[in-house]
C-alpha cells in the first residue's frame, strides 16, 4: 500500500490499439488492480488489470495531450493510456514498477485473495484433484508397477513429487543410482499407464553421459521399465530436443543415451526447440499481430517468420509419435529433454490427452495439468515470471501446451467437454497468481509456502462455474468411437489462435458465436424439460392422466438469466447470482468500490458488456481524420489520406 | 459437327477409378455428349459417378505399359484418376473429353438438353427483376422511375432491359451519359437503403480521355442522384495512379471540378488475370499435403487470395460506412463495371440489408447484381484453377464473392438464413451446371440464345421446399442491423470448405454440424412456436449499433 502515491487520476485517455479511437475516464490504482473506468458514456466500460498480469510498463515521451503510458500484460492485453499531467504519470509508473515486481511470495495476490470460504471449503477445494486416485484409475499400482517411498522426503529428487511410481523390479539402490546419473536427479518414473496394452509412458531428464560415461543402475532402470511390459521387447527413448542441442550438451557432461549401452532401446530425437527459441518466437508473433493497419501479406509473413506454428506442430508431432508407439505398437516410451520439465511435460501431457478420453473432460484436464505440469515440477514461477524475474527463464511453454489442445479442439469439435474459453481462463490464472496452484517451481516449494493452508485452489473455482466452459457439441459417444485421437498434421490444420493472442482486441472477434448460441439453446432445452416434468408431477398429484401431454410453451419466467455479452467465442456465461457473489466477496484496497466485480472473470464480463466496438476501426483511419491530432501524431504516425 | 462425332470410344470395361478418401473401384466408363459416366459393376446395388464434361478443367494422360491413366481435374477442384486398359481406348477417351469439355456454342451445352421429369419448361424463370425490385422498394417511388430505354439492348448491351433512374433525368440524357461511359454502362441504381433512402449506384468508368472531356448529362445525372444533399461518394476501385493512367487509353475518372458534390475515394483492387492466377496458386498450395508449416504459410501468402478477400470486404465496409453511418449516397465503379464493381456493391448490400440475407433474398441479389447486371459468366468461368489453356478472360470474381460471403457468415453465424452448403453449391454450379442460369455473358445474349425458353432455372429449383431445406442455417435469427464484418487479417480465414473440400477428411466437422442441428431441432420441438422469446435478446445487442461512434465520423 505504501507504494501507491497517487491512487486516482482523472481525465485519462485510453487509446485503442488498432484505430484512432479513444475514450476518457478515471484511472484508479489499488493494491491489487489498476482500474480504468470510462466516464460520460452509457456503456461505462471498465478495465481491470491485475498487477501480476502486467509484464511491462513503459513511459513514452511527453506529447501535447499528456504523458503516454504503455502497459503490456501477460494475458496479451496491451493498453495505452495518456495521462494529462506528467507528475501523475510518473507516480503511477513508479508505483506500478514496484507493484508488479513483488519481492516475496507473501506479496502475491493469492495470499490476500479471499473468496469468503471457510477452512473446510478451502480444504475440500484442494482435495478435488487426487493424484493417487488418478494413478489408481490408470490401474497403478499393479503387478508390474509400484508406488515407491524413495522420494518421500524429497531426498532423491527435489523437483519431483513425494509419490512416484516405478517398475516393481527397480530396487531402491537402482533408483538412487539412476538418479545420480540424471540431470537434477530426475530419474525415470511413470506418468501414464496405458492399461489396454500395459504400456507405460515414463519421464526423466537427460543422462549425464558426456562423451562416454555410463551408469549400470540407469541401464537397469530402463531394463526394468522394458521388462514391465510384456507386449514389447523394446522401449522407445524419445529425446524431445533437436539432435544438435543434445550433442552440444555432451560437452557439458550431459547428453543422451548411447544405444549400445542400453539393451533393447530405440532412440529417437524429436526436435522441439528450447525455451529461448520459444520465447523469441512468441515475441515475434505478438509483434506481428499487434501491428496497426496490418495487411494480409504482412500478417501471413509475420506468422511464418515467427515460426510459432512450426513449433506448435513439432510438439504435436512428438505427442502423436508417443501416442502411436504406445497404442499401436504397445511399446513403453521414456520421454526426456534436458531437465525434463518443459518439453517433456508438453509431450507427455499432450500424448496422454490423445490416448485417454478422460483427459478431454473438464475434471480430467485439471488432473492432467496437476500431474504432468504441477506435480512433476514445471517451473511455473520462473516460466511465468511470478517473482524475482530472470528474463532468460521466462518462456511460453505452458501456453504452447494449451494451444496444442486448442488446435485439437478445432480438429475434433466433439471430443472435448470444454470449450476454448476454459483454456483461456486457465492461462489467465496461471499468470494471475490469484490461486495457489501454479505458485512456485515445485511441490516441495509449495509445501514450504503452505499454499494449501493459505491460498485457494483454482480447480474448485473453475468447477464451480463449469457451465461456463462447456462445449455444447461434446459427445461422450465420440470418445467411445475415438478413444485415441489421430489428428492430422497437415500444415493447413495449424491456425493462428486469435482468441488467445488477440483476446482483448474486441474489434477482431466474431459478433455472434455459434458456441454461445447453442449453449443457450441447450440450456433452455433442459429448463423446458424440467418445466414439463414439474407440471407432470403436479398434474399427477391432482390425479390427472398425463400421458397425452404435449410439450408446453414455456412460461415467461423461465427465460434465461441475462448473460454478459463478451465478444469472445464462448465467453463465460456467469449468471447474475454469481457475479453478485463475486462482487460481495472481493476485498479491495483503499479504493474499494461497491459496484466493482473482482476476479479476472468479472473483469472480462464488465468489459464485454460495453460492446460499442467498431469493426471498421481500420477503415476510419483511412478517411484522414481530424480528431485528436495530438494523440494521433504521437504514437501511431500520421493518419493516411486516401484522396 | 454433331457432338457424338467427337466420341470414338463410347464404352470401356475394366476401368479403375481412384478418388480421394475412397478405395479404388473397378467398373465401366462411358462417354456421352455431355457426361462422363462411371459405374461400378461389382455390387448388385451399383454405384455410379456422373460428371458433367463441362466440369472438367484439365486432363493429363500417362501411359503405363499397355494401359493408360487419365487424371481428371475438375473445375470444382475434385481430382480423379482413371486407369484404362488399352492405349488406344485411353487416347480416344481423352480426346473426346478434351473436345467435349470445351464447347463454345451455348446452345450445345447441357442445360439445353437437361429435361428432368419433375420440372417443366413453362414454369416461371428467375426470381426477380428490376421492375419487381422497384415495386418492393417504396422509398424509391417518389424520386425514381423504371426506365426501359435499354429494352432492345442498344444503349448498353450488357445491361438488362430495365433500369432504375432518377425521375428528373429523361431518357435522352441517359443515352448521352451512356456514350460517356465505357461499354455504355451509365450510372444505375443498385440498392436503396431502407433506413435512410440513400442509394448505391454503379457504373463503368467515364471516358474522359487524355483531354479531360466532360459530359453535362452525366454530371446532371449524378447531381440528380444526390438531389440537393451536399455530398456523395464515388468509390473508384482503382488506385489514383491507375485511374490517371486509364485516361491515356480513353478512360478516366470524375474530376473534382465537374462533379463538385462528389468526393472520390480510390481503393486499389486487383482484377482479371491477377485474381485468376491467385486462384491457381492457392489451389496448387492446397493440393500438396507435404508442405511444412512455413512453406504452407508462404504459399498461402504468395497466392494473395486472402488479400483479395481482405480488400473486397474492406471496400464493401467503406461503402456501408458511407451509406449507413455517414448517410450519403455512393457510386461504385472500376473500369468496365462488370467485376469488382458488382462484388463490392453486392457485398455492401449483404452487410446492410436484412432482406438479402435470406435464401430467397440472396439469390435475388445474385440475380439482379450479377446475372442481370451483366457479369460475363461465360468468359470469366470458362476455366478454373487447373487448366493449362492460355488464360483469356477468366477471373474467379464470383468465387471471390462467395468466399467473402462465407467470411461474413463465419463472423455472423446467426445472421444469414442460408448455410455454407448453398455457397458451395453455387461455386459448383457457376462453372458447370444442368441449369441455364449462369450461361452467357449478358441478358442480351441469353435472350438471343433463348435461355429462358429452353433451359431450367437454378434459383427456382433451389427454392423448392425439399431442396431449400438442405441449404438452411439452423441457427438463423434475423436481425435488422447492419452486420459489419471485421477486416483485420486475423479475422479472415481460408475457406477450407471450398479449397480443402477434397483434400481434407471433413467427417468430424460434418458430425459436429449434425449435432448443432439436432440441438436446434430439439429446441424447436420443445419450445414450440414461441421459441424466439428466449434467445432473441441474447445476441441482438451484441450486433453493436454504432451511435457512439458517430462523433468520430470525419469524412471531409
Amino acid at each position: 500500500m505504501e507504494h501507491i502515491r497517487t491512487p486516482k487520476v482523472e481525465q485519462v485517455k485510453l487509446l485503442d490499439r488498432f484505430s484512432n479511437k479513444s475514450v476518457t475516464g478515471t484511472l484508479h490504482l489499488t493494491a491489487t488492480h489498476l482500474i480504468f473506468v470510462e466516464s460520460n458514456s452509457t456503456s461505462a466500460q471498465e478495465i481491470w488489470i491485475l498487477h501480476h498480469h502486467i509484464a511491462s510498463v513503459e513511459k513514452l515521451s511527453l506529447t501535447t495531450s499528456g504523458c503516454p503510458l504503455l502497459i503490456q500484460c501477460r494475458n496479451f492485453r496491451l493498453v495505452h493510456f495518456v495521462i494529462p499531467r506528467e507528475r501523475d504519470c510518473h507516480d503511477i509508473y513508479s508505483s506500478l514498477l514496484r507493484l508488479l515486481r513483488p519481492v516475496s511470495y507473501d506479496e502475491l495476490y493469492a495470499f490476500s485473495y479471499n473468496p469468503k470460504q471457510n477452512d473446510q471449503q478451502r480444504e475440500e477445494g484442494w482435495q478435488l484433484i487426487d493424484l493417487a486416485a488418478e494413478f489408481e484409475r490408470m490401474g497403478v499400482p499393479c503387478d508390474q508397477w509400484q508406488l515407491t517411498d524413495v522420494n518421500r522426503e524429497y531426498k532423491v529428487c527435489k523437483t519431483y513429487p513425494r509419490d512416484v511410481y516405478v517398475p516393481i523390479t527397480a530396487s531402491k539402490p537402482i533408483i538412487v543410482g539412476s538418479s545420480k546419473f540424471r540431470s537434477k536427479g530426475r530419474f525415470p518414473v511413470l506418468t501414464y499407464f496405458y492399461q489396454e496394452k500395459k504400456a507405460a509412458v515414463c519421464r526423466c531428464s537427460q543422462p549425464l553421459s558426456g562423451f562416454s560415461a555410463r551408469c549400470l543402475e540407469d541401464e537397469h532402470m530402463l531394463q526394468a521399465i522394458s521388462k514391465a511390459n510384456h507386449n514389447s521387447r523394446y522401449i522407445y527413448v524419445m529425446d524431445t530436443r533437436p539432435k544438435l542441442n543434445a550433442l552440444a550438451n555432451r560437452a557439458a557432461g550431459k547428453g543422451y543415451e548411447n544405444e549400445d549401452n542400453y539393451s533393447n532401446i530405440r532412440f529417437q530425437f524429436v526436435g522441439i526447440e528450447n525455451i529461448h527459441v520459444m520465447r523469441g518466437s512468441l515475441q515475434k508473433l505478438l509483434e506481428g499481430v499487434g501491428t496497426r493497419s496490418l495487411s494480409m501479406t504482412d500478417y501471413l509473413v509475420g506468422l511464418e517468420n515467427s515460426g510459432w506454428l512450426r513449433h506448435i506442430k513439432a510438439i504435436m508431432d512428438a505427442a502423436i509419435f508417443l501416442a502411436k508407439a504406445v497404442t499401436v505398437e504397445g511399446a513403453s516410451v521414456l520421454v526426456h529433454c534436458s531437465d525434463g520439465w518443459d518439453r517433456t511435460a508438453q509431450v507427455c501431457a499432450l500424448g496422454s490427452l490423445l490416448m485417454d478420453p478422460y483427459y478431454r473432460t473438464i475434471k480430467g484436464f485439471m488432473v492432467l495439468i496437476e500431474k504432468d505440469w504441477i506435480s512433476f515440477g514445471h517451473k511455473f514461477a520462473d516460466r511465468c515470471d511470478q517473482l524475482d524475474p530472470d528474463p532468460k527463464e521466462v518462456s511460453p511453454i505452458f501456453t504452447q501446451f494449451l494451444e496444442c489442445v486448442w488446435q485439437l479442439t478445432e480438429q475434433f469439435p466433439q471430443a472435448f467437454e470444454f470449450s476454448e474459453w476454459f483454456l483461456i481462463q486457465i492461462h489467465e490464472h496461471v499468470h494471475s497468481c490469484q490461486f495457489g496452484n501454479f505458485l512456485g517451481n515445485s511441490q516441495r516449494q509449495r509445501e514450504d509456502l503452505q499454499l494449501k493452508e493459505r491460498t485457494y485452489s483454482l480447480w474448485a473455482h473453475l468447477l464451480s462455474e463449469n457451465q461456463n466452459y462447456l462445449n455444447p457439441l461434446f459427445s461422450p459417444s465420440f470418445a467411445e468411437s475415438h478413444p485415441v485421437l489421430e489428428p492430422s498434421t497437415q500444415a493447413y490444420h495449424f491456425k493462428f489462435w486469435r482468441n488467445m493472442y488477440n483476446q482483448y482486441d474486441r474489434s477482431m472477434h466474431p459478433r455472434q458465436s455459434i458456441l454461445k448460441h447453442v449453449l443457450t439453446l441447450q440450456e433452455s432445452n433442459r429448463e423446458l424439460e424440467g418445466t414439463v416434468q414439474a407440471l407432470k408431477t403436479k398434474l399427477q398429484k391432482f390425479g390427472v392422466n398425463t400421458s397425452p401431454l404435449k410439450p408446453q410453451t414455456p412460461p415467461r419466467e423461465c427465460s434465461l438469466p441475462p448473460r454478459p455479452q463478451s465478444l469472445i467465442l464462448g465467453a463465460p456465461l456467469l449468471s447474475r447470482k454469481e457475479v453478485q457473489q463475486e462482487e460481495d466477496e472481493e476485498v479491495f484496497g483503499e479504493e474499494a468500490r461497491e459496484d466493482a466485480p473482482a476476479s479476472t472473470g468479472g473483469e472480462r464480463t464488465v468489459e464485454g458488456s460495453s460492446a460499442t466496438e467498431n469493426s471498421y476501426g481500420e477503415l476510419m483511419g483511412s478517411f484522414g481524420s481530424k480528431n485528436e491530432p495530438g494523440v494521433v501524431t504521437l504514437e501511431f504516425g500520421v493518419a493516411r489520406m486516401t484522396c | 459437327m454433331e457432338l457424338s462425332e467427337h466420341i470414338k470410344t463410347a464404352n470401356v470395361e475394366d476401368v479403375t477409378l481412384r478418388r480421394p478418401f475412397h478405395p479404388a473401384l473397378r467398373g465401366t466408363l462411358c462417354v456421352t455428349s455431355h457426361h462422363l459416366l462411371f459405374s461400378d459393376r461389382k455390387d448388385e446395388a451399383s454405384w455410379q459417378l456422373l460428371i458433367l464434361l463441362k466440369n472438367i478443367d484439365a486432363i493429363e494422360k500417362r501411359a503405363v505399359g499397355s494401359s493408360g491413366t487419365i487424371t481428371i481435374k475438375c473445375k470444382d477442384l475434385l481430382v480423379l484418376q482413371l486407369e484404362i486398359p488399352g492405349m488406344e481406348e485411353c487416347l480416344n477417351i481423352a480426346s473426346s473429353i478434351e473436345a467435349l469439355s470445351s464447347l463454345e456454342s451455348v446452345t450445345e451445352m447441357y442445360p439445353f438438353f437437361y429435361r428432368p421429369s419433375h420440372l417443366t419448361l413453362n414454369g416461371p424463370w428467375g426470381l426477380s427483376s428490376t421492375e419487381q425490385y422497384y415495386k418492393q422498394t417504396e422509398r424509391l417511388w417518389d424520386r425514381w422511375r423504371v426506365s426501359t430505354l435499354n429494352s432492345d439492348y442498344s444503349v448498353c448491351p450488357s445491361y438488362p432491359s430495365a433500369v432504375i433512374m432518377p425521375r428528373e433525368v429523361d431518357d435522352d440524357k441517359l443515352i448521352r451519359s451512356a456514350r460517356f461511359r465505357q461499354g455504355g454502362r451509365f450510372p444505375v441504381l443498385s440498392y436503396c437503403h431502407h433506413r435512410n433512402g440513400m442509394v448505391i449506384m454503379r457504373s463503368s468508368q467515364p471516358l474522359t480521355g487524355a483531354n479531360k472531356k466532360r459530359c453535362k448529362e452525366d454530371e446532371l445525372l449524378l447531381q440528380a442522384v444526390i438531389d440537393g444533399s451536399e455530398l456523395g461518394y464515388i468509390i473508384d476501385l482503382r488506385s489514383a495512379q491507375q485511374a490517371q493512367q486509364a485516361r491515356m487509353t480513353g478512360g478516366g475518372f470524375e474530376s473534382k471540378s465537374f462533379y463538385s458534390h462528389w468526393k472520390r475515394i480510390h481503393r486499389h483492387h486487383e482484377r482479371g488475370k491477377v485474381v485468376q492466377e491467385s486462384l491457381i496458386k492457392l489451389v496448387e498450395a492446397c493440393s500438396d499435403p507435404s508442405h511444412s508449416v512455413d512453406r504452407w504459410l508462404s504459399k498461402l501468402e504468395n497466392s494473395k487470395w486472402l488479400s483479395h478477400v481482405h480488400s473486397a470486404l474492406s471496400t464493401a465496409g467503406l461503402v456501408v460506412e458511407c451509406v449507413e453511418r455517414d448517410g450519403h449516397s455512393v457510386l461504385v465503379h472500376g473500369s468496365e463495371g462488370t467485376d469488382n464493381t458488382l462484388l463490392v456493391s453486392s457485398l455492401a448490400q449483404l452487410i446492410l440489408d436484412p432482406a438479402s440475407r435470406t435464401v430467397t433474398g440472396f439469390l435475388c441479389l445474385l440475380e439482379r447484381e450479377w446475372i442481370q447486371a451483366g457479369h460475363p459468366f461465360q468468359q470469366r468461368c470458362a476455366h478454373s484453377a487447373y487448366s493449362h489453356a492460355r488464360l483469356k478472360q477468366e477471373c474467379p470474381i464470383f468465387l471471390l464473392l462467395l468466399d467473402c460471403v462465407w467470411q461474413v457468415w463465419r463472423q455472423f453465424p446467426l445472421a444469414l438464413e442460408f448455410s455454407e452448403a448453398l455457397l458451395l453449391r453455387l461455386a459448383q454450379e457457376v462453372y458447370a451446371s444442368n441449369y441455364g442460369t449462369f450461361l452467357c455473358n449478358s441478358e442480351q445474349e441469353r435472350c438471343a440464345a433463348g435461355v429462358k425458353e429452353n433451359t431450367h432455372c437454378l434459383f427456382q429449383s433451389l427454392l423448392r421446399p425439399d431442396i431449400e431445406e438442405q441449404y438452411l442455417n439452423p441457427l438463423y435469427e434475423p436481425t435488422d442491423l447492419a452486420i459489419w464484418p471485421s477486416v483485420h487479417p486475423q479475422s479472415l480465414q481460408l475457406w477450407t470448405g471450398l479449397f480443402l473440400r477434397w483434400t481434407e477428411y471433413a467427417q468430424n466437422m460434418e458430425e459436429a454440424r449434425e449435432e448443432v442441428w439436432s440441438i436446434v431441432k430439439e429446441h424447436h420441438e420443445q419450445a414450440g412456436p414461441d421459441r424466439t422469446n428466449n434467445t432473441l435478446s441474447t445476441h441482438c445487442d451484441t450486433l453493436t449499433p454504432f451511435e457512439n461512434l458517430m462523433d468520430e465520423l470525419t469524412i471531409l
